[in-house]
This record gives C-alpha cells, sequence and structure tokens, in this order.
C-alpha cells in the first residue's frame, strides 16, 4: 500500500494552487492511494536498462524561419482576460501582508 | 451517387460533396438538413455545446464562390462537427471546462483553419469530458452527451459528443483528438469510425493541451472514406507546431479507395494482438464473438491471420496514468484566473484567487488528475514513478517494432465492452481507466490507429468496434485495410451499420 496521507494531498494541491475543501483532500486521499498502487505496477519492468522515451516521434530542430509572422495585438490579447486596464493584465496583490 | 438525395443528413461527407460539385443540391440545403436534425435530436442527445449562428452564411457563402467558379475542395460545402478541445475564432471552445465557460479563442486552430480553407461548414462545438479527461463524457462541466442507439448510455469520451452527433446524422463528419482513445473508443460505443493519427501527423496547434506527448487531433465520421477525406485536409505539416512531421503525406482518400477495390486483403497479414484479445479477462462476450467472426471474414478474403505478441502492453494503462497526468498537470497550469477564463471573485492575493478560482472552475476528474500528475513528478518520486513509465514507454514501441515485423497490420477490439449505463463506473476511477486498456499502447507509441464498427453485441444489441493499428507513418495502411473490412462487412450485414440506428424520439429517453 502507498504511504499517501491527506497531509501530503493539501501540500500537493497547494503546489497545484488548488484550494481543495477537507472533504476533497480527505476524499483524494483515498483514491489516490489505490491510483498510485495500481500505477507502481511499471516498476516491475521498468528497470534501469531500458533507455526512457519522452516523445513516440523523436524530432530534431521543429524551429520555424526566422520571419516576422502574425502576432496577437494587444486587444487581442487582452480579450479574453477576467480584468484588465486596456494595455496590462489586472490582478489582485502578487505579495501577501507578511511578506 | 445515392438517389435518395432526400434525405441529406444520411448521406455521407464524400457523396455530399460529389452532389455539390454537380450542383444537385446546394450548401445552403445540406446545412439547414444539418441544423434543423440538431434542433431536433440534441436536445436529447446533447452532442453540442455551441451551435454556430454563422453556418448558414458561411454555407451562402460557398454556394456563391461555386457559381462564381472558384476552385473548391472536395468536401466544399460540406457540414462538420468540432470538439470544443479545438480553438475557434467565432465560437466559444470551453474544452468542457467552466473555467473556459465562454471563452473566445483570438485564434483558430490549424486545423479548423485548414477546414475552413477548404470551404467545410462549421456546425459548431462538441461536448467532451473535461479537457478530454475521461471515457464517457459524464466529466463534462456541462452535462453529459447521450448514446443515440441507447439515450441511458454513455457516448464514450472524451470525444463523445463528435462521435454522437455523427451517429445520430447531426454531422456527416467531425474532428477529435485522441489522447489515450478518446476518438477510437466513442466511434466504437457509437458504430462510427475514428482515427487517430501517428503523433505528429496532424497539427496540435490551437488544440487545448491535454498531455503533449500523446494528443493527437483526428476525424470522426460514418465511413472510412470519409475520414480519409477530412484527414487529407487537416493534415499534413505545420510550422506553428513544434512536433509537426515534416513530410509530405500521400492521399489518405486514395488509401481508402484502393481498399474498396475488392481485393485488397489478399496477402495482408493481419496481426491478432494476444494480449488484447480478450482471452484475460474483462471483455465482453459479444465483442469477443464478432471480433473472431470479422477476423474469419478477414481471412476468407484472402488475409493472412497471424498472431502476436505484446507483453508490455499489461503495464501501458499504469505508463499512461503516470505520463498523463505529469503532462496535464503542466500544461493546465496556464489556466491561472490572469490571462483567460474564469476568475473567482475572492479577495486575498493573486495566488489566493488563483486558488479559489482554480477549485471552483476544475471539475474533480481534472482535480484527481493534476494532483497525481504532481505526485508523480514530486522530488524524491519522480524516479519511481514517472522515470518508470517513461521507460515502460520505451517497451511498448519494442513491441510495436517486434509485432509490426509480422504483420503487415494490428487488429483488436477498439473497447472491452459496448457501451455502459450513465454512472457505472463514475465512482471507481481505476474501473473507468481500463476502458482504455486497447487504445493506449498506440498512443503511447505515437503509431496510428482506426476505429470503426464490426456489428451489435447479441447480448445487447449495442456497436462493437475494430481497432487498426499501423506502424507510426503508415497512415494510408489503416485507411486501405479499413475501407476493405467496412466493404467484407456491409456486405455481410447488407448495409452500413448506422442503418440500424433507432430512430430518436422522446418516448426513448429515460
Amino acid at each position: 500500500m502507498s504511504e499517501i496521507t491527506p497531509e501530503q494531498v493539501a501540500h500537493l494541491a497547494s503546489l497545484a494552487r488548488i484550494s481543495l475543501t477537507d472533504a476533497e483532500i480527505e476524499q483524494l486521499t483515498g483514491e489516490l492511494g489505490a491510483i498510485v498502487d495500481s500505477v507502481a505496477k511499471v516498476q516491475e519492468v521498468a528497470t534501469a536498462d531500458v533507455p526512457a522515451t519522452s516523445h513516440p516521434i523523436p524530432l530534431v530542430g521543429g524551429m520555424r524561419p526566422d520571419v516576422p509572422g502574425a502576432t496577437l495585438t494587444t486587444a487581442q490579447a487582452l480579450a479574453g482576460a477576467p480584468d484588465h486596464d486596456g494595455s496590462r493584465f489586472r490582478v489582485t496583490a502578487i505579495l501577501g501582508e507578511e511578506q | 451517387m445515392p438517389s435518395n438525395s432526400g434525405d441529406l443528413t444520411r448521406t455521407s461527407a464524400a457523396d455530399l460533396g460529389a452532389l455539390l460539385a454537380a450542383g444537385e443540391v446546394s450548401s445552403v440545403e445540406v446545412t439547414r438538413a444539418h441544423l434543423d436534425r440538431i434542433a431536433a435530436v440534441d436536445g436529447d442527445v446533447h452532442a453540442f455545446l455551441h451551435v454556430n449562428a454563422a453556418a448558414m452564411q458561411t454555407a451562402a457563402q460557398v454556394d456563391a464562390d461555386r457559381v462564381a467558379g472558384v476552385e473548391l475542395s472536395a468536401l466544399a460545402g460540406v457540414p462538420i462537427a468540432i470538439k470544443d478541445v479545438l480553438c475557434t475564432l467565432d465560437m466559444p471552445s470551453t474544452s468542457g471546462s467552466k473555467i473556459l465557460e465562454g471563452w473566445i479563442p483570438p485564434y483558430d486552430a490549424t486545423v479548423v483553419a485548414r477546414l475552413r480553407a477548404a470551404g467545410m461548414v462549421p456546425l459548431g462545438k462538441t461536448n467532451m469530458d473535461e479537457f478530454a479527461m475521461g471515457s464517457s463524457t459524464e466529466h463534462s462541466a456541462y452535462g453529459p452527451t447521450r448514446n443515440p442507439w441507447a439515450l441511458d448510455r454513455i457516448p464514450g469520451g472524451s470525444g463523445g459528443g463528435s462521435a454522437a452527433a455523427v451517429a445520430a446524422f447531426e454531422a456527416p463528419v467531425a474532428l477529435g483528438s485522441d489522447t489515450g482513445g478518446s476518438i477510437r473508443q466513442p466511434a466504437a460505443v457509437t458504430g462510427s469510425v475514428g482515427v487517430k493519427p501517428t503523433y505528429g501527423g496532424v497539427s496540435r496547434y490551437g488544440a487545448i493541451a491535454l498531455a503533449s506527448s500523446l494528443d493527437q487531433v483526428g476525424p470522426v465520421s460514418r465511413s472510412v472514406l470519409d475520414a480519409a477525406l477530412v484527414h487529407d485536409i487537416i493534415g499534413g505539416h505545420d510550422p506553428r507546431d513544434a512536433t509537426s512531421i515534416p513530410e509530405v503525406w500521400p492521399s489518405m482518400a486514395a488509401a481508402a479507395r484502393a481498399g474498396q477495390t475488392g481485393d485488397a486483403l489478399r496477402g495482408v497479414r493481419v496481426g491478432v494482438v494476444k494480449e488484447l484479445d480478450g482471452d484475460g479477462g474483462g471483455f465482453q462476450a459479444g465483442v469477443r464473438q464478432r471480433f473472431t467472426e470479422t477476423l474469419d471474414l478477414m481471412a476468407a478474403a484472402g488475409a493472412e491471420i497471424v498472431e502476436v505478441s505484446a507483453p508490455n502492453f499489461e503495464y501501458a494503462v499504469a505508463a499512461y496514468y503516470l505520463i498523463l497526468p505529469a503532462e496535464a498537470s503542466s500544461n493546465l497550469a496556464k489556466f491561472d484566473s490572469v490571462r483567460f477564463g474564469m476568475r473567482s471573485a475572492v479577495t486575498g492575493t493573486v495566488e489566493d484567487v488563483m486558488g479559489a478560482t482554480r477549485e471552483a472552475g476544475f471539475g474533480p476528474e481534472v482535480k484527481r488528475r493534476i494532483i497525481l500528475g504532481t505526485y508523480a513528478l514530486s522530488a524524491g518520486y519522480y524516479d519511481a514513478y514517472y522515470g518508470s513509465a517513461q521507460r515502460v514507454r520505451t517497451l511498448i514501441q519494442q513491441d510495436f517494432a517486434a509485432c509490426f515485423e509480422q504483420a503487415d497490420i494490428l487488429v483488436s477490439p477498439s473497447a472491452p465492452t459496448t457501451a455502459f449505463r450513465f454512472g457505472e463506473k463514475l465512482a471507481d476511477p481505476l474501473a473507468m481507466y481500463l476502458n482504455d486498456v486497447t487504445t493506449i499502447p498506440a498512443n503511447l507509441a505515437g503509431v496510428p490507429g482506426m476505429g470503426l464498427p464490426m456489428g451489435l453485441a447479441p447480448e445487447d444489441g449495442l456497436p462493437v468496434g475494430l481497432q487498426l493499428m499501423a506502424p507510426a507513418r503508415q497512415d494510408a495502411r489503416l485507411y486501405t485495410v479499413g475501407a476493405a473490412i467496412e466493404q467484407l462487412l456491409e456486405a455481410h450485414w447488407g448495409g452500413p451499420l448506422w442503418a440500424k440506428v433507432p430512430e430518436l424520439s422522446r418516448v426513448e429517453r429515460s
């Protein structure tokens, strides 16, 4: 059995920037434990002599020609923003008071 | 060409293209017929999240271009439905999530731009599991899509909306995306056709990313030829996608037509993947029966059936549910309440607002996978989980290479069961994940896969799907072999399987 604890799930949630409720943390602790136990199966065959594959079709380069292309205007870039001042995204304080 | 052009919603995209080119129907008529069908049945099916208000205008423009003698593509004037994972300039693109409710992107996905350039008429955006995480559309933030074959059952996922749209005659063709089976599994349970191209064969620019090393965009249809015609329009190199393969591809439509000559299966070595043939349990009896019968038909048509073994496929689901959440947790970090999408009205720092927004905007499956992915990538666990999964990926690629030494094409059922009922697997994430056991290996290895119908299961009368897999870059082979099998099966049935889908009426709704 995996060693997933509610404290660990709460920590993962803070890393992932999701303000989970206590009830969600409790439920995810059980679910995550079961899923991790199941997927840990990969360790049975993933021995050190097997190389890792990150992308299925290896390509090198993939660079576009260095020529100016179409880019978004400021208005287009801001069009979907929850809040902006006409030229920049507007957010609440970056730093909390304790900092 | 069909004589009964009266029912335009049951006409294939290929035939519609021919009727339009011959001037026998207009795109306005074809588009109107499909919009009327959507209005009549989508209250029950719920395949669409958004219907394109400008569809008739686009159709009229294509008709005007044709009259003016503009050179048009084979599918000009043919309507198409678009999975909501794809960015569209003129329609909301939510990926099935509340966090993107109402978001209208400032650009078109390359595949959408290519459809428009080919004169196809976007009908609307189709429903899906949130951020393509799921096998049933039950994880859509906007409510599930219902299977046109039985409205109390799931249409598969994540692309259940696109599959249901073509199965319910709301669109002749559609676009989907397939990260672990999201095109092929819905095709299986709705009796439709769907193709996951070779990784890098179709541009993902403007496809809202789930897992970048697995995602592929592909066609959804009621026939192999129609899928091929759409593939030819959307496929090919895109400089805006760094994973796009810089090669010229053969015509998939020509490949499909080559499969319809009646002799295309002669001498083809068809590999039955032992680990996916259902003997290991978990496969419905009717799925196994139709699979065996289809193999017999292929053998009678001259195919050489060989058994092949892929021993590491057993580890594919486990590897997938490490790689996918890891990549998804990173891709979904962009939903930060700053640049687009929703923002919760809470006070505090930007980080507080971000956390509250993501808590309110993401559904339970998305949270589950982000947390799982964050765990798999954590210091101290990375090598044991994510690193191991990447090694398994190599083993699966090696298995494919060994299989393709013995066979030209690999086959398996597309899904272990027919469509299940709503709620049946919702409480058990692991049971839901196992729906993808047959389709995941192709994504991990990047090889192309096709799903097509192979009959109805005797025990429940619901569609059963056949999966074909070819070596990377050999997508054309799928279309040739797929079209040949489709022709054999339809001759055996006395018509296409979709002709047996029940008429939709309010009475059936449970």
